[in-house]
């Protein structure tokens, strides 16, 4: 699953991100499922609210904790996340 | 329980709770234990509504609510509502009779994430003959409303004996209705399942070649539909790791209030279960004998005892070793390891003897039935 410059991220309708106060943990869930996240997961999904394309996030994300070089990591995260079907792609 | 050797407690995520035991229904695998009628109380609206605040504020946050027929409880609408507050991600397990629109968008005002519905077989006559009702077409209309109000759609198949042949007609059928879930469970001989396991065991052959095929609709499906392939353990070298180790993430509440460490644990000895109607959830989980039975290891006999894999698997399940070789201590009998493991091969063979003979009848799964099996009272 490749990613477009062009698509748009949004976090999937069918699934509930939801911070667990008992775990301090986020998680994700769906039918009879669950999957606990780490905190830079976390930040990149937030990303995904129907607004932003790959560089915006990438951008956003660098921006928001000083730092660069992370573009490879979130491409890996957001290809498990589409394949996961946490997110969905639109493309502009 | 606070000596240096008993093992971390980690809080429940799941719960199960199973409102009532009445069902239209006569599934012959139904997992209900064979003796469901002989309890009849069931907890109330308020004891529900304090059993969910209880597992909630420990940790639970995926809700089933099964049965039996959660459908014929006339206050799941307020239990669903209570549930949503609390933040659980609620599942309604359904076989979808009386399920109509208008009850579908009750539901999901009140907060209801998914619902579960379950068919019998990809055509009418299997279904209805499998259910002992008739309720097929209904289930499909069902699965339509469901998908129409934007639920995720989980369709559920209870594969045997009887179905297996139809495993590529269920998937289409799956398709067809256009299930974002698909969950293929072959039958897990418990209660009714294993009163009938002569006639409902697949043999081998069937097995894989219906495994074959499903495994290759999940490649061609993937990303549009999630297959969730539950293997038969008989015909595996190892058990399952039942309920992810006992006492480590599943809590189901029985309907007369019974808390069980596993949906048929009831059917063990001197396990005692305590009923929420006497003890909190938390006092429950932690303290109570039945919950502390079989976590960790240390209770193991060997095989399981000295063994590499029992972090993996904990020696499997406990209800399939007491069920099997009548000691609930040894070690689930699925396991090549195991001393028992011929009482396995036995039923495989018990099972190919049948499918190569005469049918003999069903017993399907109704309260007669069931009171004539726990002596008639
Ligand atoms: S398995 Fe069948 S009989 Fe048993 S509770 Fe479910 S629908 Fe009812
Ligand atoms: S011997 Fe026991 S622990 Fe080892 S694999 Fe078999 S069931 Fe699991």
């Amino acid at each position: 699953m490749s990613i477009n410059p062009d698509d748009i991220f949004a976090f999937s309708p069918q699934h509930r991100l939801q911070w667990e106060e008992a775990q301090q943990k986020d998680v994700i869930l769906y039918p009879e499922g669950m999957v606990e996240l780490n905190q830079s997961s976390v930040e990149i999904l937030k990303m995904c609210d129907g607004s932003r394309n790959l560089q915006q996030i990438v951008h956003d994300l660098e921006q928001k904790f000083g730092t660069t070089g992370l573009k490879d990591d979130i491409i890996q995260f957001l290809e498990i996340a589409l394949q996961n079907g946490w997110i969905e792609r639109t493309t502009n | 329980m606070a000596g240096s050797n008993a093992p971390q407690i980690s809080p429940p995520r799941w719960l199960l709770a199973e409102l009532t035991y009445s069902c239209p229904l006569q599934c012959p695998y139904c997992s209900n234990p064979i003796d469901y009628s002989q309890y009849p109380e069931e907890l109330d609206t308020g004891e529900w509504q304090r059993v969910l605040s209880q597992a909630r504020k420990m940790g639970a946050v995926q809700l089933g609510f099964s049965g039996g027929e959660p459908l014929t409880r006339k206050d799941l609408p307020e239990l669903v509502s209570h549930a949503s507050d609390l933040g659980y991600y609620s599942n309604l397990i359904t076989s979808g009779y009386g399920l109509n629109e208008e009850k579908i968008v009750q539901l999901q005002q009140a907060g209801l994430d998914h619902i579960q519905v379950s068919i019998q077989a990809s055509t009418q006559e299997l279904n209805d003959h499998l259910a002992g009702t008739e309720s097929y077409q209904h289930k499909k209309k069902v699965a339509h409303l469901v998908k129409k109000h934007g639920y995720p759609m989980v369709l559920c198949v209870v594969i045997h004996r009887e179905n297996i042949h139809q495993m590529q007609q269920i998937l289409e059928m799956a398709i067809e209705l256009e299930a974002d879930y698909l969950e293929l469970a072959n039958t897990q001989y418990y209660g009714w399942a294993h009163l009938n396991r002569d006639l409902l065991l697949p043999t081998r052959e069937q097995f894989l070649e219906a495994e074959a095929i499903a495994q290759r609709y999940k490649k061609r499906l993937a990303g549009k539909m999630k297959i969730y392939y539950v293997v038969p353990d008989y015909y595996e070298d190892r058990p399952k790791a039942c309920m992810n180790g006992w006492g480590t993430t599943f809590l189901t509440i029985a309907p007369d209030g019974t808390a069980l460490p596993c949906h048929s644990a009831r059917s063990l000895p001197g396990l005692d279960c305590p009923n929420v109607r006497d003890y909190s959830i938390a006092e429950i989980w932690n303290e109570s004998r039945a919950f502390n039975f079989f976590r960790g290891t240390e209770w193991m006999k060997e095989p399981c005892r000295s063994c590499d894999e029992k972090r993996k698997d904990f020696g499997g399940c406990r209800c399939q070793a007491y069920l099997l070789t009548g000691d609930m201590y040894n070690a689930d009998p699925v396991c090549s390891k195991s001393p028992q493991h011929q009482v396995i091969e036995e039923a495989i063979a018990a099972a190919r003897r049948s499918a190569e003979q005469t049918e003999a009848p069903l017993i399907f799964r109704n309260s007669r039935k069931s009171r004539e099996l726990s002596g008639g009272k």
